[in-house]
């Protein structure tokens, strides 16, 4: 539970999923920003307006799905790095995850990484597809990993695999 | 003696802002700050802000202190004195500082006490050894002076401070073993929490430090599962090896001109401690002294800039310039609308009481 240990229960993810349907069509953003707090930046940030407009600033994201096109534009503009990108359709094995990373080394395209879950533990292996960091993203680099599609919903970073022995 | 419209207290976010507006309302300003350079905590806070897109969010603190420092170093009614730390404020309204190697002697219109806050400490034994951190002292060697205080660290507390100072540690390429927070719950947004979550760090709830061991310096550190009434769990003690414990378990404000000032006093839990009372535009008890930021009551750096607007325009008006009430209502109403969230519920609360 978010509150006890910052890891989502179940049912607190339950809130933040695009339908099962939207998921098929194309890559849709994820936004895990489940408590209110007072922070706008995503409205701002979304060249589509598919985050409802903050009639109060403590209220959560609210996302039209539809207008959505997983262009990843809001993910550097979070300050809380909560929002992600998710394509179902990337391959028919493989789905592609957006993530927001900000330490260094960045990873290089085409690394193999470790691919870790919400609470930090190893659930597979992927490989890096892009990496953007742009000076409009402001040093929140957008780090692009392609993952099995039966971990793509777990997996939220990664871990470099550089000097390790694991091959 | 110098003579000034208005003097300020502290160049970090709450001072910056206030010597702002009212400098551009037309006042004099003289602006005193401890430090060598300008931004006050805002300098080492290299993650990006939340609160409105209106006031910063989305930049990082370090790059507004930037941009204010280059405000004020423009404006040509803004006297700036870095280095510069106040002594204090006497019956016949002057105000002394040290300021390289002498007493400064100023007699201001008004002043502004925005001298934010220190960090709390808390008992356990070995806390006096080398190794033992504030947690703000662990944020200003690392992203001020770029020295890391060590190789392994404890996080004590899981508020916004912990959780964000732990981030920067891994960041750093330091391993963070665990926060540790002595309540239920993670006091800080979840968003930080879940961040360094799925970088591996564990958040143990209902837990608490005990001891620092170690001869010279810290080598480890004895924690425990505690129940709710802080009462360690039988057989729930281990010791966990680190060479830093960071004690992120709050902060109080800095509040020794305002009792010399002779403001009236309360204190107040959900602000962090005793803090003065103020009327709507934060003059305190005392005519013609103001305050904004942490010293006014413990928050986040976005409702420091917006209290240290309103002190700033407050004080213009207060000496008689003209100044925009729609203004004042703006701001009043952006500090509200930070505020009437869930997490701003103990910040309403201590309002309530100090307010008048």
């Amino acid at each position: 539970m978010l509150k006890k240990d910052g890891v989502p229960s179940p049912e607190e993810l339950k809130g933040v999923k695009p339908s099962p349907e939207r998921l098929k069509e194309g890559p849709v953003v994820i936004v895990e920003c489940m408590q209110e707090i007072p922070c706008d930046p995503c409205y701002y940030a979304c060249p589509r307006s598919a985050f409802r407009p903050f009639p109060d600033i403590n209220q959560k994201p609210e996302i039209d799905y539809e207008k959505c096109n997983g262009c990843s534009i809001c993910i550097a503009n979070c300050p809380g790095l909560a929002i992600f990108v998710v394509d179902y359709t990337y391959s028919d094995e493989e789905g592609l995850l957006k993530i927001p990373y900000e330490l260094k080394p960045l990873p290089e395209k085409e690394e193999a990484v470790t691919v870790l879950n919400r609470a930090g533990e190893e659930i597979g292996r992927g490989r890096v597809v892009q990496v953007l960091n742009t000076k409009k993203q402001d040093r929140t680099a957008i780090v692009s990993i392609a993952v099995p599609k039966d971990i793509l919903m777990d997996a939220r970073h990664i871990r470099l695999r550089r000097g390790s022995n694991e091959g | 003696m110098r003579q000034t419209d208005f003097a300020v207290i502290g160049g970090g976010p709450a001072g910056l802002a206030a010597a702002m507006e009212a400098a551009n309302a037309g006042a004099k300003v003289l602006l005193l700050e401890r430090d060598d350079w300008l931004g006050g905590q805002l300098v080492k806070q290299t993650h990006q802000f939340f609160g409105s897109k209106n006031e910063f969010a989305g930049m990082r603190g370090i790059d507004i202190a930037r941009h204010f420092t280059e405000q004020i170093e423009k404006n040509e009614n803004i006297e700036v004195f870095t280095g510069a730390t106040a002594l204090g404020y006497y019956e016949d309204g002057v105000l002394t500082a040290a300021y390289s190697g002498r007493v400064l002697k100023i007699k201001p219109r008004t002043l502004l006490i925005a001298s934010g806050a220190m960090e709390k400490m808390i008992p356990f034994l070995n806390n006096d050894l080398p190794g033992v951190y504030g947690a703000g002292a662990v944020q200003t060697l690392m992203n001020v002076y770029g020295v890391v205080p060590g190789k392994r660290v404890l996080m004590v507390g899981a508020g916004n401070i912990g959780l964000i100072v732990s981030y920067q540690l891994m960041q750093a390429g330091i391993e963070v073993e665990a926060i540790i927070e002595g309540t239920s719950q993670v006091g800080g947004y979840w968003v930080h929490a879940s961040k360094i979550r799925r970088m591996g760090v564990p958040i143990l709830t209902n837990h608490t430090i005990l001891q620092a061991t170690g001869q010279e310096k810290v080598e480890g550190a004895i924690i425990t599962e505690i129940d709710e009434n802080w009462k360690p769990l039988p057989g729930a003690e281990r010791e966990v090896k680190v060479d830093t414990i960071c004690l992120a378990v709050g902060l109080s404000p800095l509040a020794e001109l305002l009792w010399q000032a002779g403001c009236e006093m309360e204190f107040s839990p959900q602000l962090g401690g005793y803090v003065p009372i103020r009327d709507g535009n934060l003059e305190t008890t005392e005519e013609g002294i103001y305050i904004a930021g942490d010293v006014a009551g413990i928050e986040e750096a976005t409702s420091a800039i917006l209290e240290g607007q309103l002190a700033g325009i407050s004080v213009a008006r207060k000496i008689g310039l003209s100044v925009s009430e729609d203004k004042i209502k703006k701001i009043k109403e952006n500090l509200k609308s930070l505020r009437a969230g869930p997490v701003g519920e103990h910040i309403r609360q201590g309002l309530a009481r100090v307010e008048r």
